[in-house]
């Protein structure tokens, strides 16, 4: 690993100026960069650590809304009570010292193409709030690893509404645990929303032509006479994408079922 | 350079650390806790598994300077005050929960960190809660046993 200079500020606003340095990069809880920067995929000059910043921490609840600082970590998620589907997610993700350390600022940032995080901040349309602006997730995922975030810009926490009903099922890649393929279905008071994230070289995405199907009739029938393309969908040693595409609907259902 | 002070097994502990240094090295190098393995140096493994105010952690992939003013526990705080071995050391001991070694202070701390969290864990959360940790000698049947037998003995 190449070396780098550390900041650790307490505001966000000292984290803004922080990260103004060319080449600096804001660390969340590291799960991913600090082995990005092992393999020399990353030099930064600069990491500025967003663990020292307390109104980035926490969950709380109010008015039908879950809002999360963008640097709680997963574990804090996981143990939180008012998004069931959303708690479960991040209780699985990685193995237990990730998830003390890895967050959901981090996570979204990120936008890996097999990450859990953005299928639940799409399906239940989240809102992700910057130092700068407010970005709904329908506008916020831009393909892999690619976000509306500008340069420097910080997530500072993200707004759930909490769905009617919702659920995520993934099947995982044995050996990484992140999910070959996951869906997130949600049934909003808009209507019905599914996510799905691991399957497409586009990066996390809906499934409009589920939702639609569910918005008339919300049971796992609904998706019997619906067949998902594979076309644009990830191809690896892993898994075809012909069988992405299969475990596409067999998992939408399955989150129908369990929702 | 940054200073950095944090509380490791309960001792108060200094020293200077580069941006790059990882917790596991600043443990291995400088305190000379050589208990913590590393393993895989990819995250994987488990190996370097530390505690950091009461969670267990990735000793790789955590900047030491991130551990500044932290209270950290290592396979060296599982011991007695005396030096002999601590619960969840001897029942991995008893019940065979180690093959070569190597795997086993990360099993070892992930155990502990299990058990402070869940006094009573099932087999399936036991698990579960090892799903970061991998042991080459696949000997996970001795080291469930090791953790169920230190669990009733906690208990």
């Amino acid at each position: 690993m190449y070396n780098f200079d550390f900041e650790k500020p307490s505001t966000v606003a000292d984290a803004v100026t922080a990260l103004a340095s060319e080449d600096a990069l804001a660390l969340g809880g590291g799960q991913t960069l600090i082995p990005t920067i092992k393999q020399r995929l990353a030099a930064p000059s600069k990491l500025v650590s967003l663990s020292g910043i307390s109104e980035m921490q926490g969950v709380s609840a109010s008015g039908g809304s879950l809002h999360i600082g963008g640097a709680t970590i997963h574990a804090d998620v996981a143990a939180d009570s008012h998004y069931p589907a959303l708690s479960a997610l991040a209780g699985n993700i990685g193995d237990p010292a990730v998830r003390n350390r890895g967050t959901i600022g981090g996570s979204l940032a990120n936008n890996d193409p097999s990450s859990d995080y953005p299928a639940a901040a799409l399906a239940s349309g989240a809102t992700i709030n910057t130092n700068a602006r407010s970005i709904a997730a329908d506008d916020f995922f831009q393909g892999i690893f690619e976000t509306a975030l500008d340069e420097g810009e910080i997530i500072t926490s993200v707004d759930f509404p909490v769905p009617d009903a919702a659920c995520y099922k993934k099947f995982e890649q044995p050996a990484s645990r992140f999910a070959l393929v996951g869906v997130f279905v949600a049934k909003t008071a808009g209507g019905v929303r599914v996510a799905v994230t691991g399957a497409s070289e586009e990066g996390v995405h809906r499934w409009t032509a589920a939702e639609d199907a569910l918005n008339a009739n919300f049971s796992a029938d609904a998706l019997d006479g619906l067949s998902v393309s594979s076309e644009n969908l990830i191809g690896d040693l892993h898994g075809t994408p012909e069988y992405r595409a299969h475990l596409v609907k067999v998992l939408t259902a399955r989150s129908v079922s369990d929702c | 350079m940054s200073s950095i002070t944090m509380t490791v097994n309960g001792k108060t502990v200094s020293g200077e650390v580069e941006g790059r240094t990882l917790l596991s090295q600043f443990l291995r190098d400088d305190l000379k806790l050589t208990g913590t393995h590393i393993g895989c140096d990819t995250s994987q493994c488990g190996s370097c598994t530390v505690h950091v105010n009461g969670n267990a952690i990735k000793g790789c992939t955590m900047l030491a300077v991130e551990a500044d003013g932290a209270d950290v526990r290592t396979i060296e705080g599982m011991a007695n005050d005396d030096g002999s071995l601590g619960i969840i050391q001897a029942a991995f001991q008893e019940h065979h929960g180690l093959q070569c070694g190597f795997c086993t202070p990360g099993m070892v701390m992930a155990a502990a960190d299990l058990l402070e969290h869940n006094a009573n864990p099932s087999e399936v959360e036991i698990r579960k809660h090892l799903s970061g940790n991998i042991c080459r000698c696949t000997g996970y049947h001795n080291i469930i046993k090791s953790i169920q037998a230190a669990a009733a003995q906690l208990g």
